[in-house]
């Protein structure tokens, strides 16, 4: 028989179906955090309260500073969650109140990292006398009481949201730098970066395109983080009756339910929404970074499908390579 | 000349009716991915004698390390094994728990990895790596264990003096027998070796494959031996097979596979390589790449790249028959066997 040398597609398979309806690509990042259910659940909570911030003349119509009725009453069909020791709407407050909070939380948070990215990766990179300097600055604001220098800074200057969101960014940078400055330091040994250096790419160029994207997850897990300590320490702030007072903030809401003895009287509906709001949107920040975890770490994605497939054999879960049978 | 049909057999091998050590049967190995499982080892059989070196030979992502990796069942998720047995002295690994796992691991089979120069902890002196094992599996004294590390550095020919260094004080050769030196550690009946020689030069390989072969003469342990080197395979290693696409497609003893080939993947690879002693001739591969493991070619897996197909319509593959005595292939019946060109480097021992 002849031996006649054939060109075959190699690899084309015409029985591969497409997917019948348009959905997320299953391999985009997306879905990776949607398909982790604590991510979903952290997912939802937060865009719960992003979404009713963003429609809240549509949520909670009227103004949330305006005077409603009587103080301190409990909530009712005319104020579903009451009204404060001030006589405001609870609701509304709440609702609007997220406005600001978010805003000054992401806001701060985002400078955070921005800062935090810039001078840790330079200080990693550089190392030396740069490396000397930068790492200097960041331990003085590692050691300097954040809170103190908060209050300090808040006090003097003009107050507003822009002060506030500064002032967070000012004293909370330190810590987000120094992981990102070690994380630089050990993959600027890596031999792509020094293959990137003899092919005499600039210094920015390495650090920011080679380097940054290697340490996505570092970075968006310092986001996040960020994002949670700038919404607590902002309401720690407005409570202390150091933020702007005439803002509508979940701060400034707590601010005026203890002004008003909320607190001694038992108007409990006057400071829970409010504070409740802080902690729920802290908790789904913090269930998203984990599936934040997945994407970035597809091992993790990978035990997570082992294990469902275990659970549907109903095999129990081992250290070893799992054996499950099925016909072939 | 073409290949008779003939009754589809477990094709294992019953030497002379000796206990195999480890035998292998109907083992599959998938990777769970988002696009659907992957099929890494897909029915392979095979079986080692109690000293006697066994070699896995193929191109990358041919499932030869899953294989390794699933003997001693560390492969990670998403690796899972969807059926067969693999019996070592006649108990079924894939029963054990993890209990009785960290038992037979090192103690009956022990590994050298892939990238063995790169598993030795370079902050941890190399004393301390090889006692490591030694007191986790024994109940002996340090003292003891220490004396034990010395001895078996010596076995692999280095100065007991260096139990002190670091992995980075010492060259890649001698780390590689380091790591062979902590194989021997609990002395194994068996020795996986993935692929222990590909970071190093031609010389210290081969320095390292005599010893290997005398550690094995001496102390009587069987070998695991997986390379993509099938020259270096063929004379190190007593029986091999080749695998493609996680299935093992020709089988046979090393001298038999290579004087007589039957396989086009075998053919393939063996003319990979550039043979030092025959006469000059072009090297050609084999064209393509291997296929997609979640969607593989249907029939016999190898028709995409197949130069002499005669069933690329068939969707039946091919089973592992047993074509010459103890000569296994999967090859369709009436497959045409290559004529002198097609042959690799001495094509006039072929015939027999």
């Amino acid at each position: 028989m002849d031996t006649v040398e054939k060109k075959l597609p190699v690899g084309s398979d015409p029985k591969r179906k497409r997917g019948a309806r348009i959905n997320i690509p299953r391999t985009s990042a997306l879905y990776t955090l949607l398909g982790s259910p604590k991510a979903r659940v952290g997912f939802v909570i937060v865009m719960l309260f992003v979404l009713a911030a963003i429609f809240a003349p549509l949520v909670a119509p009227g103004d949330p500073k305006e005077f409603v009725g009587a103080t301190n009453q409990p909530p009712s069909a005319q104020n579903i969650m009451g009204t404060n020791p001030q006589g405001k709407d609870v609701f509304r407050q709440l609702v609007w109140g997220g406005r600001l909070s978010l805003l000054i939380g992401f806001g701060s948070g985002a400078l955070m990292v921005l800062i935090a990215t810039i001078v840790g990766m330079i200080s990693g990179y550089k190392r030396g006398i740069v490396d000397d300097i930068l790492n200097f600055i960041m331990n003085l604001f590692l050691v300097i009481p954040g809170l103190p220098l908060l209050v300090l800074l808040s006090a003097y200057l003009k107050p507003g949201t822009a002060t506030v969101i500064f002032s967070l960014a000012f004293t909370g940078w330190a810590y987000n730098a120094r992981i990102i400055r070690a994380q630089t330091m050990s993959l600027r040994e890596k031999d792509f970066v020094a293959a990137a250096v003899v092919s005499g790419e600039p210094v920015l160029k390495i650090i920011f395109v080679h380097i940054l994207p290697n340490m996505v997850n570092i970075i968006v897990g310092g986001f996040i983080g960020a994002v949670i300590y700038g919404i607590m320490a902002s309401t720690g702030l407005a409570f202390l009756g150091l933020a702007s007072t005439q803002d509508v903030t979940w701060g400034t809401n707590l601010f005026w339910a203890q002004n008003g003895g909320a607190l001694m009287i038992g108007a409990w509906w006057a400071f829970v929404p409010s504070g409740l709001a802080v902690a729920l949107v802290a908790f789904g920040l913090a269930l998203i970074n984990y599936g934040m975890d997945e994407i970035t770490n597809p091992r993790l994605i990978a035990e997570r499908d082992v294990k469902s497939v275990l659970r549907k054999a109903k095999l129990p879960r081992m250290r070893a390579t799992p054996v499950v049978p099925h016909e072939h | 000349m073409s290949i008779e049909t003939s009754e589809f057999v477990n094709p294992r091998r019953t030497a002379d009716g000796k206990e195999p050590l480890l035998d292998i049967n109907t083992l599959y190995v998938e990777y769970l991915t988002r696009r659907g499982p992957a099929k890494a080892v897909n029915n392979v059989s095979f079986s080692i004698q109690p000293g006697e070196v066994f070699g896995l030979a193929g191109e990358s992502g041919c499932g030869k390390s899953t294989i390794a990796h699933t003997i001693l069942r560390v492969l990670k998720p998403p690796a899972v094994i969807t059926g067969g047995q693999i019996l070592f002295d006649g108990e079924d690994v894939l029963k054990m728990n993890d209990r009785q796992l960290e038992d037979f691991r090192w103690r009956k089979v022990s590994m050298v990895f892939q990238s063995a120069m790169n598993s030795l902890n370079p902050v941890i002196t190399v004393g301390e790596q090889v006692t490591d094992v030694i007191l986790r599996h024994n109940k002996v004294s340090k003292k003891d264990a220490y004396d034990r590390a010395a001895e078996l550095l010596k076995i692999v020919g280095i100065e007991p003096e260096r139990l002190k260094s670091f992995p980075h004080q010492m060259s890649g050769g001698m780390r590689q027998r380091v790591v062979i030196a902590i194989a021997l550690a609990l002395n194994p009946a068996m020795m996986i070796m993935d692929e222990p020689t590909t970071a190093l030069d031609v010389v210290v390989q081969k320095d390292i494959l005599q010893q290997i072969q005398q550690l094995k003469e001496t102390m009587g342990f069987s070998i695991l031996f997986i390379t993509h080197d099938v020259s270096l395979m063929v004379e190190f290693s007593d029986y091999m097979a080749i695998m493609y696409a996680g299935e093992i497609v020709e089988k046979a003893a090393s001298k038999e596979i290579f004087t007589n080939p039957i396989h086009p993947y075998t053919q393939g690879l063996l003319s990979s390589f550039p043979s030092l002693t025959g006469k000059k001739r072009k090297l050609t591969g084999i064209p393509g790449s291997p296929p997609d493991l979640v969607n593989p070619p249907t029939g016999c897996k190898f028709h995409p790249r197949c130069t002499r197909c005669t069933h690329k319509e068939t969707e039946v593959a091919p089973q592992l028959t047993e074509v010459l005595p103890g000569h296994w292939v999967a090859v369709h019946a009436g497959m045409p066997l290559p004529t002198g060109n097609d042959r690799i480097g001495q094509s006039s021992v072929a015939k027999r």
